[in-house]
């Protein structure tokens, strides 16, 4: 294809909506007599609801019902798990409690009121009485012993798994040196400014539903909301509308979507809610949350041997959709961009009376690289070489790929040391740790830090994805000539609307302005499995370009047949088929159909008499008055494909980063950030910058600033944003970013991924640099957040 | 009770009876249907309420409607003018300063305080004029980049 937009910085078609405040997430849908649903949630961790009185709900002024879990507990299904995991305990988690609260913010009653406010002022005079329980808060006691939140599976392990090839005894063995770590990830919020939000209209008469609901994956919701309700799912239509990010916490099925759906029913009314911040901290999935101990074996010359984690994973209270093979992802990642032998993980998931975690941006991979990360780290600092070497001693090299791993998998494509060598001179690596020694002399504390990452992206073929790894396209050509591109991909800010244009127009030869991307909404696109896991350009992308390919085979066919020439024959340039001997000079002698200036009322008769060239839009027409078509050719110009990647992909990269740290205040303050990044080929480097910055954003969130903290009675601390510290403009670097470019074999478009890079990468190269700057001080680990007070417990001893 | 107020929204005047518990960005949404301005947090710390009442940024979630009685309060709905964008929407499309947009009308509203504030900012003097506004998704550069771009292209108006 000829490349007039893909590859370019090109602005996003779907901003003028959103820069002029008239676009329309959930809560700016308006419908008449929406009524609206307030909750009343667990105000206790864990605790015996002995009654709930709602009498006194129902008398107040604009309230219509109330509903408690005794209502839904025959009638609804319960919150969907899709993790499949041998011998995994799944608790059942029903839509509104019934019996036992088991964290803060679970969801007790729900009333419905004519406006937020009165819904708001009736939950308030619904009286619960709960029976205090012991709750199980620390991880590590909840997997030992303690009070059992599922008395039905007799302890709160929900499963064990170990994972990994190669006699991990016999490689720690061999090595000269042992380092061992242990290593808190920190439970997160994923904080999408756009909270969750839900409304759901029933029509009576047509016995149908439609679901507005903030999601990355509208499609899989109607399957899973279908079957909680029992409604089938063809009278369900789901519609995302503008969503507010979503970072892993909308790749969910949430107990309020399906409660909203079947309130609707009850009531024949549309029926909306909308997650305050509160509930959002309380009862919206979070993330990481595993505690774990590394253990690495190295030669003397720093080449790994083999490398075990052994960690618990803090999984909540229940399961939501993928909450259990969170953990698993960290598994399967374990060798990093490293040729490590034999790699072993044992992972015990352990149920807490917290909220579930779940996909947050990385899901899994994060701690991962933060564990082999650091890991390379502390080897070199064990052995006294600098990082650098350690991270070249033990990559691939590029001639090795596909690369297969002592976790299973076999690496796509990668050029490990070119991306390290490019972020070596961006940085001006050398020179960095020359000024770094002056310093030091001078009693600064400035630490470098680096993080060399891989991560999996492109979800994934079928076989290792619960509910089918592939993405769908359908593309039309209207009659005006304009195109229309539906894709399962439903995104939430990462600009596929521009991105998935790009290719069509480029394919298609026409221009960017006449391609309509449409997603979000199961009534008007096919099945589609969504946007996550850095998926959508590389397999729904993929599917846009193959269904166009398919689309103008038919084109070609339809042409041939008009242009009275073989279709093998015909020239495809600019938008344009042309017989062989017309086709240099074609382009300007014939008319465009003007896309978008159809005459209104008449559409244009297609004139081909004595034609050599066409337009693929001219193609549309004909295809469509159906008059002038070649025998067996199915009328109109649409065409879809639903591609299945045969592997992942694995972009890379290296980060370097600069610290200095205030030894009065034990503040941090990046002086360089410089991250060279590999997502293969890049569709649009505007949107993937934008994609970095955001993702290291939120990886220096974890390194220096968020935690989601429960005390020892199972509160949650962090309730609101005043009190879980999202990070600001004026904290972040500014970021030097480079790329390089290797395409992946996976798909034809030789994309990767890059929606998780940033936060992947970044989060050790942040701790390391710190762990630098401290090492004067003896110190080899500092785990996260790594607020002030606690490095300046470090360095104050 | 409710009390009357009268608002002057993006020009155009508003009487209306309200609560008085009534918050200032429900009033904009619910009533005036001004669906721009976006709740982040309720609790003044996100800035996706950002309106301008009387030529301040205002966090709307945090001020009654009431409050705002005689008032006149310019949204993100408000800002272009005769059909031109203003130069602080078109800087947040030209350097991609946004991804989902929900942080952008209240960002946008408060980035335009900002240079009308300081005319020619540092990028230092731009992030931390933003402190009171949270993006979760860009990382803030392309944000810098795009009050940049909107204070050169005012000077040269
Ligand atoms: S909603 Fe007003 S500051 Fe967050
Ligand atoms: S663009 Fe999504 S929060 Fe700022």
């Amino acid at each position: 294809m000829a490349a007039k937009y893909v590859g370019k910085r090109i602005k996003r078609t779907e901003d003028p909506r959103l820069i002029k405040g008239l676009a329309h997430y959930v809560d700016d849908v308006r419908l008449p007599d929406t009524l609206h649903v307030a909750f009343v949630r667990s105000i206790y961790a864990h605790a015996r609801i002995t009654s709930i009185d709602v009498t006194e709900a129902l008398k107040a002024p604009g309230v219509v019902a109330v509903y408690t879990g005794k209502d839904i507990a025959t009638t609804v299904g319960p919150v969907p798990c899709a993790a499949a995991l041998p011998d995994l305990k799944i608790p059942d988690y029903r839509v509104l409690a019934t019996g036992k609260a088991l964290f803060v913010g679970h969801p007790i009653a729900a009333v419905v009121a004519t406006d937020r406010y009165l819904a708001r002022d009736a939950a308030d005079l619904i009286s619960v009485d709960y029976e205090e329980l012991p709750v199980a808060v620390d991880v590590e006691a909840s997997a030992k012993g303690g009070p059992v939140i599922h008395e039905q599976f007799g302890s709160n392990i929900a499963y064990t798994l170990t994972s990994g090839e190669g006699d991990i005894e016999a490689a720690l063995k061999s090595a000269d040196h042992i380092v061992t770590q242990r290593m808190v990830h920190q439970r997160l919020a994923p904080v999408a400014m756009e909270g969750r939000g839900v409304l759901a209209r029933y029509f009576p008469g047509e016995e149908e539903l439609t679901l507005w609901s903030s999601t990355q994956i509208p499609h899989l919701m109607r399957t899973q909301v279908a079957l909680m309700i029992g409604l089938p799912e063809n009278k369900l239509r789901v519609i995302t509308p503008e969503v507010g990010g979503g970072f892993g916490s909308k790749l969910n099925v949430y107990a309020e979507e399906a409660l909203l759906a079947w309130i609707s029913i009850q009531l024949g009314k549309p029926v909306k809610w909308i997650e305050s911040r509160r509930e959002n901290m309380q009862a919206t999935i979070h993330g990481r949350a595993q505690v774990g101990t590394v253990e690495v074996g190295c030669k003397n010359d720093g080449t790994i041997t083999g490398l075990r984690y052994n960690v618990v994973a803090d999984l909540g209270a229940y399961h939501q959709l993928l909450t259990p093979a969170i953990p698993t992802l960290t598994g399967l990642m374990l060798s990093g961009a490293y040729r490590i032998p034999a790699i072993q993980m044992n992972v015990t998931g352990v149920f807490t009376n917290k909220m579930s975690t779940d996909a947050y941006r990385g899901a899994g991979r994060p701690e991962a690289t933060y564990v082999v990360e650091r890991a390379m780290d502390i080897v070199a600092a064990e052995l006294k070489i600098d990082p650098v070497e350690v991270r070249r001693k033990n990559f691939p090299a590029k001639t090795e790929f596909p690369f297969h791993t002592a976790t299973g998998l076999d690496y796509d494509s990668g050029d490990y040391e070119a991306a390290l060598d490019k972020a070596l001179n961006l940085s001006g690596y050398a020179k960095l740790r020359a000024e770094q020694a002056k310093a030091r002399a001078a009693g600064k504390l400035i630490g470098i830090g680096m993080s060399s990452y891989v991560e999996i992206c492109a979800l994934g073929p079928s076989q290792a994805m619960p509910a089918g790894g592939w993405e769908s396209a359908t593309v039309r050509i209207e009659p005006t000539g304009t195109v229309t591109v539906l894709t399962g991909a439903s995104p939430h800010g990462q600009g596929q609307e521009t991105s998935f244009a790009q290719i069509a127009a480029d394919e298609l030869g026409v221009d960017l302005n006449a391609v309509t991307v449409i997603h979000g909404d199961t009534a008007i696109v096919q099945y589609g499995i969504g946007t996550f896991g850095s998926r959508a350009t590389a397999v729904g992308g993929t599917a846009v370009l193959i269904a166009i390919q398919k689309l103008k085979e038919k084109a070609a066919k339809i042409a041939a047949h008009v242009l009275r020439c073989e279709a093998s024959s015909l020239a495809f340039e600019g938008g344009r088929y042309s017989r062989p001997s017309a086709a240099a000079a074609s382009a300007v002698s014939e008319p465009d159909v003007a896309v978008g200036e159809a005459p209104a009322g008449a559409l244009p008769e297609p004139d081909t008499e004595g034609r050599s060239t066409l337009t693929i839009q001219e193609i549309a027409l004909i295809a469509h008055i159906a008059k002038e078509l070649p025998p067996d050719t199915e009328p109109g110009l649409s065409a879809t494909y639903f591609f299945e990647p045969k592997n992942f992909t694995f972009p890379f990269g290296t980060h370097i980063c600069v610290v200095e740290i205030d030894k009065e205040t034990g503040e941090t303050k990046f002086l360089r950030y410089v991250a060279v990044d590999d997502c293969g080929k890049v569709i649009n480097p505007l949107l993937v910058d934008g994609q970095i910055h955001g993702g290291i954003v939120q990886a220096i969130g974890q390194a220096l600033y968020e935690e989601v903290v429960y005390d020892e009675q199972g509160q949650l601390v962090t309730g609101e944003l005043m009190d879980y510290a999202l990070p600001k403009a004026s904290q972040m670097p500014w970021f030097e970013l480079d790329r390089t470019e290797t395409p992946s074999p996976v798909n034809p478009l030789g994309v990767k991924g890059v929606g998780e890079a940033g936060t992947i990468g970044a989060t050790p190269a942040v701790v390391n640099a710190i762990v630098d700057a401290l090492s004067p001080y003896g110190v080899k680990h500092l785990d996260m957040p790594a607020r002030p007070e606690a490095v300046w417990k470090l360095i104050t001893g | 009770m409710k009390q009357a107020i009268s608002i002057n929204v993006n020009e155009v005047d508003h009487r209306d009876e309200v609560e008085p518990r009534l918050l200032l960005v429900h009033y904009l949404r619910d009533l005036l249907g001004l669906t721009g301005t976006h709740v982040g947090c309720e609790t003044s710390i996100c800035g996706a309420c950002t309106i301008l009442v009387d030529g301040q940024a205002v966090k709307s979630c945090t001020m009654f409607a009431v409050q705002a009685d005689g008032a006149n309060i310019t949204t993100i709905e408000g800002l272009a003018t005769n059909g031109n964008l203003h130069p602080m929407q078109e800087g947040f499309w030209e350097k991609h300063g946004l991804q989902c947009g929900y942080c952008t009308p209240g960002m946008i509203i408060a980035a335009t305080q900002l240079i009308d504030r300081n005319p020619n900012p540092s990028r230092d003097e731009i992030r931390h004029g933003l402190e009171g506004n949270l993006c979760r998704c860009t990382g803030y550069q392309h944000i810098v980049e795009a009050v940049e771009y909107a204070a050169k292209k005012k000077a040269d108006l």
